[in-house]
């Protein structure tokens, strides 16, 4: 469904991308890992047009991304941004209904809220944080509201930038039980990055390691453990040692 | 010589392709202002933080400025025997020249620093992106509510400074330099023209247009960090003022020059 061939990206001399292949399947939740700083969120973002890479080629149901009316495209993707990416000058209900106050799926108001707080209550918030300002939240917190909004339209494809970093285990736990169930109950087609190894056992259905510009490997999760690509078992293992160099 | 001619050249093709890129940003600006979706509620909010909370700023000025005109007028015309033209001049002064400057500078420090704090930040903690991946055109969300509250609210600025400017040379005049009150007043508006006061205004809008658009201008294009932000902030600023000073020339020149 998402292919993505030869992608490239650089910013000046540093050249982060450098020719990404990658394939997700319509209904499949693929989760990529990688190191700080590797590109996984700017191949997030070339996907959704946000960055326009060197080169490349990425198509979405076949078509090539460029030449899509673009209100159509977006309205059919969610995206949890790294940083929340939260409107700070609007209250935390609007938003998560932001989509669904104003163009192609809006809705009467008071519809919106009610699935504003029902989405915030899926991703463990309570009704009264909904008139709050993402400024009163705790960063977690936050991270939440940008999850809650990226489902908020019930988007059939849906991005999530490191949905669990600075969650506790147990908030952790939920928001990846949520990720999975959008996925198997919703039929969405899922990408998510992440560093936490629990959240790729919870979530994959295929695992993708970026590394150096590229995509090291690939594979099924089931995978993951018997494979003796090294760059995997240093990543998965969390070792010192490795082909990956600590210090970058 | 040869490296100096190219430093010159290059820094020449730089300036003109910055000048190139605002103005392409003020077309899509334009453009996107007549086509759907119109934001009203942000519109609404744009005149409210723009037009409204500029009143007292424009208000000081104008009125600390009248004064100080019709003081020195008064001074520069006695030596002349002259200082029977103070409210004249004062009124056209203010209504023609120091009225829409002042005030323009005024909200450009105002207006184009908070406009470009504002739209940077959002860029930078990728709220820009944000809005992108919610189907919302940031020039349509952001841009086109500020600029067009800007154009229609500075005309209206400068129209309340002139006449709080007029009244503070009202003030200084018959408090101070001893002018009859009624004769002031006849003074002041017996030779003032409708095309003093029009040009004023029309000034205002470009001002507004202007100030608007570099802080949208320079927020859009922040660079990275706070430190982006603060860049952003401070050519935004410093851009609108040369702007307002630049074209506020060029206008007197159209206007009154024939
Ligand atoms: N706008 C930009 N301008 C210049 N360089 C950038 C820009 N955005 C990202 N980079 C660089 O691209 C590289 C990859 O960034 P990216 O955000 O994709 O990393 P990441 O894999 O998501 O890392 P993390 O896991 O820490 O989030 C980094 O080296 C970063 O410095
Ligand atoms: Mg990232």
């Amino acid at each position: 469904m998402i292919e993505l061939s030869g992608v490239k990206k650089s910013f000046g001399s540093n050249h982060v991308l450098r020719g990404v292949d990658l394939n997700v399947r319509r209904g499949e939740s693929m989760v990529i890992i990688g190191g700080s700083g590797t590109g996984k969120s700017i191949t997030i973002k070339c996907v959704l047009g946000l960055i326009t890479p060197d080169a490349g080629k990425i198509t979405v149901d076949g078509q090539d991304i460029l030449n899509q009316p673009r209100d159509a495209f977006l309205a059919r993707f969610g995206m949890l941004f790294q940083g929340g990416a939260l409107f700070d000058s609007l209250p935390v209900w609007q938003n998560v209904a932001f989509r669904l106050l104003r163009g192609s799926l809006a809705r009467p108001k008071d519809e919106a809220r009610e699935i504003a707080i029902e989405k915030l209550r899926r991703v463990g918030l309570k009704p009264d944080v909904a008139d709050r300002l993402p400024a009163e939240l705790s960063g977690g917190m936050q991270k939440r509201v940008g999850l809650a909004r990226a489902i908020a339209a019930d988007p059939e494809i849906i991005f999530f930038d490191e949905p669990t970093t600075g969650l506790d285990p147990i908030m952790s736990g939920v928001i990846n039980d949520l990720i999975r169930e959008i996925v198997v109950e919703m039929g969405a087609t899922a990408m998510t990055i992440t560093h936490d190894m629990t959240s790729v056992r919870a979530i994959a259905d295929k695992v993708a390691m970026l590394h150096d510009g590229v995509i090291q490997w690939t594979g099924p999760i089931g995978e993951l453990d018997q494979t003796d690509d090294p760059y995997v078992r240093q990543f998965v293992g969390g070792l010192a040692e490795g082909p990956i160099e600590a210090v970058r | 010589m040869l490296r100096l001619l190219a430093g010159i050249g290059a820094g020449v093709l730089a300036a003109l392709a910055a000048v190139g890129r605002v103005v392409l940003f003020a077309l899509a600006t334009l453009r996107h202002m007549l086509t759907p979706p119109f934001y009203v509620k942000e519109y609404g909010q744009a005149v409210i933080n723009i037009g409204y909370f500029s009143l007292p700023v424009v208000g000081l000025t104008a009125l600390f400025t009248g004064g100080a005109l019709a003081l020195q007028i008064y001074s520069g015309g006695a030596r002349f025997n002259a200082e029977a033209v103070v409210p004249t001049i004062v009124a056209i002064g203010m209504v023609r020249e120091l009225g829409p400057v002042l005030g323009g500078l005024m909200v450009a420090a105002r207006v184009a620093s908070s406009i470009a704090a504002e739209i940077g930040t959002m860029k930078v903690t990728e709220q820009i992106d944000a809005l992108v991946t919610l189907s919302t055109h940031p020039m349509k969300y952001l841009t086109v509510p500020r600029v067009l509250a800007a154009t229609l609210c500075v005309p209206v600025l400068v129209g309340v400074g002139d006449i709080i400017g007029i009244m503070g040379g009202y003030l200084v005049g018959t408090s101070r330099l001893g002018f009859n009150s009624n004769a002031y007043l006849t003074n002041t508006f017996d030779f003032l023209e409708f095309w003093d006061v029009a040009s004023g205004l029309i000034k205002g809008a470009v001002f507004g247009f202007l100030v608007a658009l570099m802080g949208c201008y320079y927020g859009m294009n922040s660079g990275r960090g706070a430190q982006g932000v603060g860049r952003a902030t401070k050519a935004a600023v410093v851009a609108a003022s040369v702007l307002i000073l630049a074209s506020n020339y060029i206008l007197t020149e159209v206007f009154f020059s024939a």
